[in-house]
């Protein structure tokens, strides 16, 4: 394990940490872990850079994301008395509602950005 | 050595965290290396074929699922701080989103939403019972903020998490040719609908198709995380 992704990934559960009790502490409605992804975020963009070390371990992380829910996937096991029972309404609930959501939120954010006169592929800075 | 051994080995490893990890990782190499072979064609996601796999081998030696997530679990815990690593995707396209903020605002106030309306009120029309609804509700939001809602408004954690994973792959499929059925090219707009709609595994596929696709996916699914634990429960009072 290189040096850099030990500091990142130690840094990353820091923030996890501190996300975890203030959610706690505050009875957040928000969860742990997202609380820290703001924490985070807000601390980048005040500090205006980012450490050659978080890089390493968040793109480490980031990059393997399908693996990360392997494990929650294969408890479809537990459910399959319930799954079996109820599979129509679930798979068809999981299929359509999959499609309305990506069309409506590129249909909106796009309606609004042409609204506002945003090009689709304009770049600035 | 003889079937005394054997068994005993056996009984060594089921009862170690060990058998479960590293069935997990091969069980995803092997996943990782057909979806290359396959050029990347979505059906075969390797999240798919690697739980498909893991499941036949957990039936085919009757290993209880507690007993393979006791090893499972050193992955799955990675699902937090991937969760906090979002931020630095999401501070890279700090400038463009800073130009975009409103229309992303407004589409993934809209996404969040319309998904968890779409599919709670799609199943009580088709019959699915109240623990099975508040278990959809946070279908579209990434994995471990997902469960935490879904404990929260009273459902199942753990079926929450193959509905999330079921979602995710069902956007990363469908996602790209529904987009070109729409017309809709721009990659920020695409982005955030595959974030919103298919949380990490559809950004994982996102990535694929470019590096800003990826990074508006990934904020898109950073954001709505924290959206949608905020206005899930309350759209959901209101619903059911």
């Amino acid at each position: 394990m290189s040096p850099d992704f030990l500091t990142g990934i130690t840094i990353l559960l820091v923030y996890q940490l501190v996300g975890e009790v203030s959610s706690r502490l505050l009875q957040l409605p928000v969860p742990g872990p997202v609380v820290g992804m703001v924490l985070l975020f807000c601390t980048l963009l005040l500090r205006g850079n980012l450490e050659k070390t978080l890089d390493t371990a968040s793109s480490a992380l980031l990059s393997h994301l399908s693996l990360l829910f392997v494990p929650a996937g294969v408890g479809v096991i537990v459910h399959f008395g319930k799954i079996r029972g109820e599979w129509l309404p679930i798979t068809a609930a999981l299929l359509l509602s999959a499609i309305i959501t990506l069309a409506a939120t590129a249909l909106i954010m796009q309606g609004v950005s042409r609204l506002l006169g945003h090009k689709g592929d304009e770049h600035e800075q | 050595m003889n079937s005394d051994n054997l068994a005993q080995i056996w009984v060594y490893l089921s009862a170690s965290p060990l058998f479960g990890l590293t069935m997990t990782l091969i069980a995803y190499g092997i996943a990782h290396r057909v979806y290359r072979l396959a050029k990347g064609n979505p059906l075969l996601n390797p999240v798919v074929t690697a739980v498909g796999l893991l499941i036949v081998l957990l039936l085919t030696i009757g290993m209880p699922y507690q007993d393979y997530f006791a090893g499972a679990q050193f992955v799955h815990f990675l699902l937090g701080p991937a969760t906090v690593a979002l931020a630095i995707p999401l501070y890279r396209q700090f400038s463009k989103l800073k130009k975009l903020w409103l229309p992303v605002l407004v589409a993934l106030l809209a996404g969040v939403t319309i998904g968890g309306a779409s599919v709670v009120k799609i199943a009580q029309w088709l019959g699915a019972d109240q623990q099975t609804l508040l278990s959809l509700a946070p279908k579209s939001v990434t994995a471990p903020v997902a469960m935490g809602i879904s404990e929260r408004l009273g459902g199942l954690p753990s079926l929450t998490a193959v509905l999330v994973v079921t979602t995710g792959v069902i956007g990363s499929v469908l996602g790209t040719r529904l987009f070109d059925l729409l017309r809709i090219r721009d990659d920020s707009v695409r982005g955030i609908a595959m974030g919103v709609a298919a949380h990490g595994i559809g950004t994982a596929r996102a990535f694929q198709v470019s590096a800003e696709m990826g990074a508006f996916a990934g904020l898109a699914m950073a954001l709505s995380a924290f959206l949608a634990s905020v206005l899930l429960p309350w759209v959901m009072g209101w619903l059911l």
